[in-house]
């Protein structure tokens, strides 16, 4: 039982690593204007739900294994990521929108967070590697 | 308006003139006709740059017919040199000013026969260089100057520093820097010059210090307290001293006149460069608070002559100033060692020189922009006449190349030298542009365009030439090869003058872009109306004035031979017309199946103008009768756009929106939001944000196929402009609205529409355009405001570009520009114009860098903070709430003066103090406060406040000021005094009064300009005289309840007022409605909420304010 949950959320966990880097690709091609702006949006704004579903997964596993303090650990996460969804604003195009993006320094905080999530799974990565 | 205005100004930048050669370097246009640059000098050259440039052209680029540079054995650059004295260029009244000095410029004779015959490779022999550079007829040179120098803004000054070059040589530097400056040995000893490229500049180039360092030297020659002068600008310095000694003396005339252009704000013909000198007047005449001269007097902007030679105390100036001003200690030199020593030189020096020596004790110790103002005592602020932009601190050099304000401004005049000092200073840091402004302006055809290579900026008059052969780019310092190309000087048509090229000469310029900046062929113009049809649009009456009004305007819209047009009218159901040639009259096509949106005939929907004239006709006569008696009320706007898009996303093109209600059915479909009963509510104003993100997508979409759609809503109920404006304002069309439209009960607002649509169809318009904004390394530029989408980090797409739109952003110093004393910015706008030709317009602004706060506070433009204020609040209050808005912009005031009073002021006294620059800033934060777009408390609509906030957004900053703080003027005592003169008719200018019920009185009569409506307020007891002279009317009794119109009276005093309210309209490139309201009006509540010192309901007056601003500060 326990092996099983510590390798489906290792499994996860990975695949949030790769999401994490993903989006900071992507994102470090906009800066660099690889892509433009709609085609990064689009790109990145596909990704929100299945990040946001994977981190409540994960979440889930430990709570149903009863690992409280990893639980603990995941719950902002996936609080933030609930919340970004649920806040969208009604005109806007997803979380990533392609015409805020440049503006007020919008696109430095996502690569912000894009960065301090990586290194967030990261250490969950290994958290669940040694347990 | 007249039609001949826009007609010539379109024809300005695309006349066919220019159809079969591009070249229409205006300067080329002065030379002598008939000599063949490329026929007759250079053969060698020429055939080389053929082999070089010809062949990659037509391989690389299929679209090959396009291309300006004809195949073959001519010169890319200049090619149709022997043709250019036919072509008549319309503005050439404008220019003339340039054609003295150019012609008569040393070089043009003599020059090429011996320049070329070295032309190829080698540069040609020094001597002639040398020359060529600096001696001239220098009596001419010298002597011009002064003759034109008081046009300039600041007479005092101008005149001598010219002179000083000259002049006060002998004595001055001496000997330091001879071996430092590589033009020195130019000047003066013509051998060394021979072997040119690499040997004669490398003992030369340590002085320079590495290039993108600038690493601070010993001062040459400098006054005794600076540090160091940082190597670069000194080779700025030289070429500018030499290109600004050399420069005509017309230059400054040259300068306003390029910018400002004959046909220009609205169309107005030759009013506007009048326009312009009267601002130029009133600001070297009446002397008002802060005449642009006043930095003079502080910051020694004053050549360096002065400094050398008499020493005046240069302890008092700031060193980053005296580092900015000290390489130009260096700038005449060259001219010490003139071999002829220049004819005017030593004589009349003195004499020039004491008078400005004397302005500068005067003005000794702080400059007027930081004059301490206890704004509580202080209760007349407002100037007499509008507020001019302040002049950044550059030298006189700098300045008279500098872009023009009305076309580049930033919030501060001085970039503060680091982020922290910005952050201290409260202030927000950002550039407001109008760059496709109408203006007349050298245009440059040439087939390679001279771009720094690693930051592709544009060649400027900003740029420092290290030689002949390199250039140094302003924006990223890296060192860049001038082109063989770019070595002939086509103005004075000589050889080895790369400085004084137009595109070196001129911050504002104009290239025929080549075909490596075309992506694919040039569009057509293409326009497609799409029209609302239904019940309630019919009822409005708004169908006729257009169709009339495109009738009448048909043959001025602005295109050529493959212009097309479209039309798509709908209600519940889309319907097309089939235009194609050969039908004996129109076809309309329903298509009512408006979810899955398809085109009938896809081919003959779009049609060319010119071969179906008749038919266009014939479809706008019948259109208005067609749904005379449609009951369909339904309205499926989003289909309709769907439908307009697929029809253009071939071509791309503008597509123009006439709304008249919510829409309704369909994709797209809104619900009204808005609840008349929380109009007035002091407590938040929600739904500012859209509804949903179809029109968000489809103008992405749009944008992506190089379609802007252009909203007209005109109603009298709520149409949600938060969510439909986005169509427009993310694929950078424009937003027009007209509440309360009718064809009868609104005879104001469809005289507003129909100018509105004058302008609009007859209007320069540029096609797929991309605009991109550099500046300097370090700053970097982090929001965007406007109709654009912003493809990435510093590229607009604005799929269709037109005159009257502006733009905002705001910066940020991410590198500490420590080692600078000036940064530029450059604004590009690539676009095709209607004739189908690729054009690049490029503007460069150049500032100071200033690391005290006071020099930073000194120089803040009041108008431009409070113009990017807005901007940055109308976002607060879309992203966050309305409140917030508000809140951050009475911090921004309390932020800002706090932090002066604590940083930047030395003695403290009790009161509100500002520096004289910012003294209208609270009053500017109050006028915003209490503008439609973030007023609470006073009853407005909805979407009256959206449309307030996209026209701060979208308006360019004069006429966005107009709309946040609007000009009271006294009306019955008008008189000739002051009053400008244009043309045959006299404008008197009254003063300016403050927005205060105290300012009327009952005897007179009062015109109140708020940009987009007038009001003319009549007292109770107005004069007799004024009632009867310039109403006609016989007693206040009788004037009419709805007066729009100020009657043609053939009297004086009628005259004078329609003149001057007529030349306020013509200033603007919309249409301003005038209402005439008595004392008991029903439109006097709206008259009254524009007066914004005073106390309402629900705000501050303006005292009041002020207290509460300085509580929040001694807190």
């Amino acid at each position: 039982m326990e092996a099983t949950v510590f390798i489906l959320s290792l499994v996860d966990c990975c695949a949030l690593i790769f999401l994490s880097v993903y989006f900071i690709i992507t994102l470090s091609d906009l800066e660099c204007d690889y892509i433009n702006a709609r085609a990064c949006c689009s790109k990145l704004n596909k990704w929100v739900i299945p990040e946001m579903v994977g981190q409540c997964l994960s979440m889930m596993l430990m709570l149903v294994s009863m690992h409280w303090f990893i639980f603990l650990l995941n719950m902002p996460v996936a609080a933030w990521n609930i919340y970004r969804y649920v806040k969208i604003p009604m005109g806007n195009m997803g979380v990533f929108d392609p015409t805020e993006i440049h503006n007020r320094g919008l696109l430095k905080s996502y690569m912000k967070e894009a960065m301090i999530k990586l290194g967030y799974h990261l250490l969950c990565f290994f958290i669940y590697l040694y347990r | 308006m007249s039609t001949a205005g826009f007609n010539s100004q379109n024809g300005t930048g695309t006349g066919q003139t220019y159809t079969n050669g591009p070249s229409q370097n205006p300067v080329a246009l002065q030379q002598p006709s008939g000599v063949g640059y490329s026929v007759n000098h250079q053969p060698a050259y020429n055939q080389m740059q053929a082999k070089v440039l010809a062949p990659p052209g037509p391989a690389l680029y299929p679209s090959g017919p396009y291309q300006p540079v004809p195949p073959g054995p001519q010169v890319g650059s200049y090619p149709p040199a022997p043709a250019q004295p036919l072509l008549p260029r319309p503005q050439i009244g404008v220019l003339p000013s340039h054609t003295p000095p150019q012609s008569a410029s040393p070089g043009p004779g003599p020059w090429p026969a011996q320049a070329t015959p070295p032309a190829q490779a080698t540069p040609p022999p020094p001597a002639v260089t040398s020359t060529g550079y600096y001696t001239g007829p220098p009596a001419w040179q010298y002597a011009a100057p002064r003759g034109p120098a008081p046009n300039h803004v600041n007479p005092a000054a101008a005149a001598p520093p010219l002179m000083s070059h000259s002049s006060t040589q002998p004595p001055g530097p001496g000997a330091p820097p001879t071996s430092i400056h590589g033009y020195t040995q130019l000047g003066s000893a013509p051998p060394p010059m021979n072997p040119l490229p690499p040997h004669t500049y490398q003992p030369n180039r340590p002085a320079y210090g590495p290039p993108p360092t600038m690493k601070p030297t010993a001062p040459p020659a400098g006054p005794p307290g600076t540090t160091g002068t940082p190597p670069p600008p000194k080779a700025d310095a030289q070429c500018w001293g030499a290109a600004s000694s050399a420069r005509p003396p017309a230059e400054p005339d040259t300068q306003e006149g390029d910018v400002e252009c004959p046909g220009d704000v609205a169309g107005n013909g030759p009013q506007a460069p009048n326009s312009y000198n009267h601002v130029d007047n009133r600001m070297a005449g009446a002397a008002p608070p802060g005449p642009p001269g006043r930095h003079l007097g502080h910051y020694p902007s004053l050549p360096p002559g002065y400094q050398n030679t008499s020493a005046p105390p240069p302890s008092s100036l700031h060193p980053a100033l005296q580092a900015a001003t000290q390489p130009y200690t260096q700038g005449p030199l060259p001219y010490q060692q003139q071999p002829g020593g220049p004819g005017p030189s030593p004589g009349p020096a003195p004499a020039q020189l004491s008078p400005s020596m004397a302005a500068m004790s005067l003005q000794s110790s702080t400059p007027e922009a930081l004059r301490v103002v206890n704004l509580l005592q202080e209760r007349n602020l407002l100037p007499p006449a509008p507020v001019p932009a302040p002049t950044p601190c550059l030298t006189q050099d700098l300045q008279k190349l500098n872009c023009s304000p009305e076309v580049f401004r930033c919030t501060l005049t001085s970039i503060p030298q680091t982020q922290s000092v910005l952050n201290k200073a409260k202030l927000p840091l950002g550039l407001l542009l109008h760059p496709f402004k109408d203006l007349s302006l050298p245009v440059v055809t040439s087939s390679t365009i001279v771009r720094c290579r690693s930051c592709r900026t544009y060649i400027n008059p900003f740029v420092s030439f290290l030689d002949q052969r390199r250039w140094k780019c302003n924006l990223c310092y890296r060192v860049n090869d001038v082109p063989e190309e770019f070595m002939y000087n086509p103005v004075s048509r000589s050889y080895g003058e790369p400085h004084k090229r137009p595109e070196v000469q001129n911050a504002t310029i104009e290239f025929i872009a080549p075909s490596e900046y075309m992506l694919r062929p040039p569009q057509p113009a293409v326009y497609l109306f799409v029209l609302d049809v239904s019940h309630n649009a019919v009822e409005t009456g708004y169908l006729s004035v257009f169709c009339q009004s495109l009738l009448d305007n048909i043959n001025a819209l602005p295109g050529d031979s493959r212009t097309k047009v479209g039309f798509i009218t709908f209600d519940s159901t889309i319907h097309f017309y089939n235009l194609q040639e050969g039908l004996s009259q129109p076809q309309m096509l329903i298509v009512s199946d408006i979810e899955d949106i398809f085109l009938p005939t896809p081919d003959s929907l779009l049609v060319n103008l010119n071969e179906c004239k008749e038919l266009v006709q014939d479809l706008l006569k019948s259109l208005p009768n067609l749904f005379e008696k449609t009951m369909e009320t339904q309205s499926a706007l989003g289909s309709a756009l769907q439908a307009a898009f697929k029809l253009l996303s071939p071509t791309g093109g503008r597509m123009s929106v006439f709304q008249t209600q919510l829409p309704n059915l369909g994709v797209g479909a809104l619900q009204s939001r808005e609840d008349p009963n929380q109009r007035a509510s002091a407590k938040d104003v929600q739904h500012l944000s859209p509804a949903t993100d179809f029109y968000k997508k489809l103008a992405l979409d749009c944008s992506g196929q190089q379609v802007a759609v252009d909203l007209f809503l005109l109603s009298a109920q709520y149409c949600d402009l938060a969510t439909l404006g986005c169509i427009s304002r993310y694929s950078a069309g424009s937003v027009y609205y007209y509440p309360s439209y009718h064809h009868q009960h609104n005879p104001a607002q469809v005289e507003r529409f129909q100018r509105d649509l004058k302008r609009y169809l007859t209007r320069k318009i540029g096609f797929e355009a991309v605009m991109r904004i550099r500046c300097t390394k370090g700053l970097s530029i982090h929001t965007f405001h406007g109709n654009f989408f912003v493809r990435s980090t510093d590229l607009l797409s604005l799929p269709n570009v037109n005159p009257d739109a502006g733009f905002a952003v705001q910066m940020s110093i991410e590198e500490n520009l420590d080692d600078m004393q000036v940064v530029s910015f450059q604004a590009a706008l690539l676009y095709t114009s209607s004739k189908g030709e690729r054009r690049i317009r490029v503007h460069t602004m150049c500032l100071p860098v200033v690391s005290s706060l006071s020099d930073v506070f000194a120089g803040a433009d009041v108008q431009a903070i409070t113009g990017l204020l807005a901007c940055m609040a109308v976002d607060r209050s879309v992203t966050s709430s309305l409140s917030d808005a508000r809140d951050a912009m009475t911090n921004a005031a309390i932020d800002s003066l706090s932090s002066y009073r604590q940083s930047a002021l030395t003695i403290q006294q009790p009161g509100l103090l500002a520096p004289a620059c910012l003294r209208l800033f609270p009053l500017y934060i109050l006028a915003l406060l209490k503008q439609k777009a973030f007023r609470t408390g006073t009853s407005t609509r909805l979407d009256e406040r959206v449309f307030a906030m996209y026209q701060l957004k979208y308006q360019p900053l004069a006429f966005a000021m107009l709309m946040i703080h609007p000009a009271l003027y006294r009306l019955d005592d008008l008189s000739d005094e002051g009053a400008l003169n244009i043309g045959e008719q006299t404008i008197p200018q009254p003063r300016v009064l403050q927005l205060s019920v105290e300012k009327l009185s009952r005897e007179g009569a009062f015109l109140l300009d708020a940009g987009l409506v007038m009001y003319l307020w009549i007292g109770r007891n107005c004069h007799q005289n004024f009632l009867s002279q310039v109403l006609g009317v016989s007693s206040y009794a009788a004037v009419p309840e709805k007066l729009y119109l100020l009657p043609e009276l053939d009297t004086a005093e009628s005259q004078r007022t329609r003149a001057f309210v007529s030349w306020l309209r013509d200033q603007r490139p919309f249409f301003p409605s005038l209402h005439i309201i008595r004392d008991e009006s029903q439109l006097k509540p709206h008259f009254l909420q524009n007066m914004i010192e005073d106390r309402t309901e629900s705000a501050l007056s303006y005292y009041e304010f002020l207290l509460h601003l300085q509580q929040q500060i001694s807190k």
